[in-house]
């Protein structure tokens, strides 16, 4: 841990690129996905699918009796068979290696100043948790609804869109002092 | 002929691993991305909530803005076949409760999916406890969703729904709407950063106009273009699908439609073209009426609800309207549509023969797409040749024509 920050301590973090640029290039990295393949981006499917490729490697035959795990994983389909698990680890790298050269790859943990690093970390779990479970049941989460079905004019995604905004902001104010 | 999107990236699979690659590029872009505007870091992700920085707004709307204006004009122009992106199809009340139930997880966890994972990779550990806590979450999901299975796949399942339909306004003005949207929003976002965040938006980079005047652009270009009709869509694929229709490759006999109808591993749609009076005279039982003018309503319903497994089979009295209907069904992106040969007549005249009912008519009398069979009441399918006996023609020998072309599964797809 203190090792990595040791390292980067002499480079200064740089700061973030501005918001309309990022927006900007997200959208095209977005067409970019659309144009090429069809698809568009997504992260909680594969966090799905690397779930039920354990599920099936520990108990196969309780896969094949679940009717939503079978459709990915049932008999000797392999759930990691899916484009949405490279996109997912090509996140994984192009994060770290965007983290790298701007001097932002630290161990570190981020939270409201007036809660305990322990609480942070079990209140990022439970958040994790809960917000997945939404995201499969949405079928889809921030990345493979809102933004490629909102860039794509899907009714639906729209909906849940507005959905995700007005669940965080009704409970944001209940939960303030996590963050400020 | 649209080249895009690119057919050998449309389907990842172990058979092709370079794409893998492709994808594995794509995602790369997009963590990248991500980090670069600051989405490892749950403190700049959870002041959206409070006003105080709304950097998730901006990126997210500005992506999608951005994006919604390539993809319109792309496929106003004709480089993007449209029918082959993946819309994700609207279940209403799943993705609405499911949505509520992210924005908690967001609030309380501080991240979404995707932005926990470049906080991960960033060596951020509330990063990586929520990517744990997702993988849970992602496990519950998939032991409890037997218990609300049918209201999960059915409650407020519209399919491949877009916004231009559910207003009724042509696509170029929704995408001008949600632009203008999405500029108005950024304003009252600044405002927002302004009062709550104590932001000075004294030095505005200029960019941000030509930013706005881009999107405005490319908007009024999608609105110019138009999306192109079925007509358009046929005309562009012509010189593939003509010679299919020259070489007689997709019209299939009446015995092979009988015979398909009983096998089990083709899901058969016999699609009646012809005006509803016709269709309540005679028509082969288990056919639907769709008389051509609503064809372009129809196919929506025939992407989104259909199996993989479906081979349709447009049926008029003779080829005339059936061979148009093709045309609409294959230039809206519809796989496995093959025409009646020789249409109801031809049907008529190898199952009509024994049908006490019915008397063929001298086949002078009759014009183009016009019954050449007499019928004493409009019956509908309640004559005898219009679901004829498996066992008296079992022995019917025909050319086998109906190939099943697999569409691309995306029963995973999406998000997931």
């Amino acid at each position: 841990m203190a090792s990595i920050s040791k390292v980067r301590k002499t480079r200064e973090a740089k700061p973030y690129i501005h918001p309309y640029l990022g927006g900007f290039l997200l959208g095209l990295v977005l067409f970019l996905a659309f144009l090429l393949t069809g698809n568009g981006l997504g992260a909680s499917g594969a966090m799905s699918r690397l779930t039920v490729f354990v599920e099936d490697q520990i108990a196969p035959q309780h896969v094949d009796r679940t009717p939503y795990l079978l459709k990915m994983a049932g008999g000797d389909k392999n759930p990691l068979d899916d484009w949405i698990v490279p996109i997912f680890f090509g996140a994984l790298l192009g994060g770290a290696v965007s983290g790298w050269l701007n001097g932002r790859l630290k161990i570190e943990i981020n939270k409201g100043p007036r809660i305990s690093n322990r609480t942070r970390l079990l209140l990022a779990f439970l958040g994790g948790m809960i917000m997945v479970y939404g995201a499969r049941m949405a079928r889809g989460c921030t990345s493979g609804q809102a933004l490629s079905g909102g860039a794509t004019l899907a009714a639906g995604s729209w909906a849940l869109m507005f959905a995700v905004f007005g669940g965080a902001y009704a409970l944001a104010y209940f939960v303030r002092k996590l963050w400020n | 002929m649209p080249v895009f999107p690119l057919k050998a990236f449309q389907q990842v699979s172990s058979a092709n691993p370079w794409t893998y690659l492709v994808f594995g590029l794509i995602g790369f872009a997009f963590g990248f991305v991500l980090e670069s505007s600051g989405f490892g870091n749950s403190r700049k992700l959870a002041a959206q909530f409070y006003f105080k920085d709304l950097t998730v707004l901006k990126v997210m709307f500005g992506a999608i803005v951005t994006a919604m204006v390539l993809l319109f004009t792309a496929s106003g122009m004709g480089i993007l076949d449209f029918n082959q992106v993946w819309v994700n199809p609207t279940y209403l009340w799943s993705g609405i409760l499911g949505g509520l139930i992210m924005g908690i997880g967001f609030i309380i966890g501080g991240f979404c999916p995707g932005t926990s994972v470049v906080a991960t990779a960033t060596g951020k550990l509330d990063g990586l406890f929520f990517l744990l806590g997702g993988f849970f979450g992602a496990f519950l999901f998939g032991e409890t969703e037997k218990y609300f299975d049918q209201w999960w796949n059915i409650s407020g399942y519209y399919g491949r729904l877009l916004l231009p339909e559910v207003f009724g306004l042509p696509t170029g003005v929704v995408v001008m709407l949600i632009v203008l949207m999405a500029l108005f929003m950024f304003w009252g976002a600044e405002q927002l950063e302004r009062i709550f965040g104590q932001r000075d938006l004294s030095r505005k980079p200029k960019m941000q106009m030509v930013g706005a005047l881009f999107l405005l652009v490319f908007a009024a270009l999608t609105i110019v273009l138009g999306q192109p009709s079925l007509e358009e869509k046929y005309a562009r694929i012509a010189p593939q699908k003509e010679p299919l229709l020259q070489n007689r490759e997709v019209y299939v006999s009446p015995a092979e439609v009988f015979h398909t109808i009983h096998k089990q591993y083709i899901r058969l749609v016999l699609l009646d073209v012809r005006p509803e009076v016709q269709y309540n005279l005679y028509h082969i039982r288990g056919a639907e009426n769709v008389p051509l003018e609503q064809i372009p309503a129809y196919i929506r319903k025939l992407l989104a609800y259909s199996p993989s497994n479906t081979v349709y089979v447009v049926i008029s009295n003779d080829e005339k309207l059936s061979t148009q209907a093709w045309k609409m069904l294959v230039a809206g992106g519809v796989p496995n549509v093959y025409i009646l040969e020789g249409g109801l007549n031809n049907w008529l005249a190898v199952f009509g023969k024994d049908d006490p009912q019915i008397k063929a008519l001298p086949v002078s009398t009759s014009a183009e797409e016009e019954l050449r069979y007499l019928f004493p009441a409009a019956l509908g399918d309640r004559y005898q040749s219009a679901a004829p006996s498996p066992i008296k023609y079992e022995e019917l020998e025909y050319e086998e024509k109906i190939k099943l072309e697999l569409k691309r599964d995306k029963s995973g797809g999406g998000c997931g």
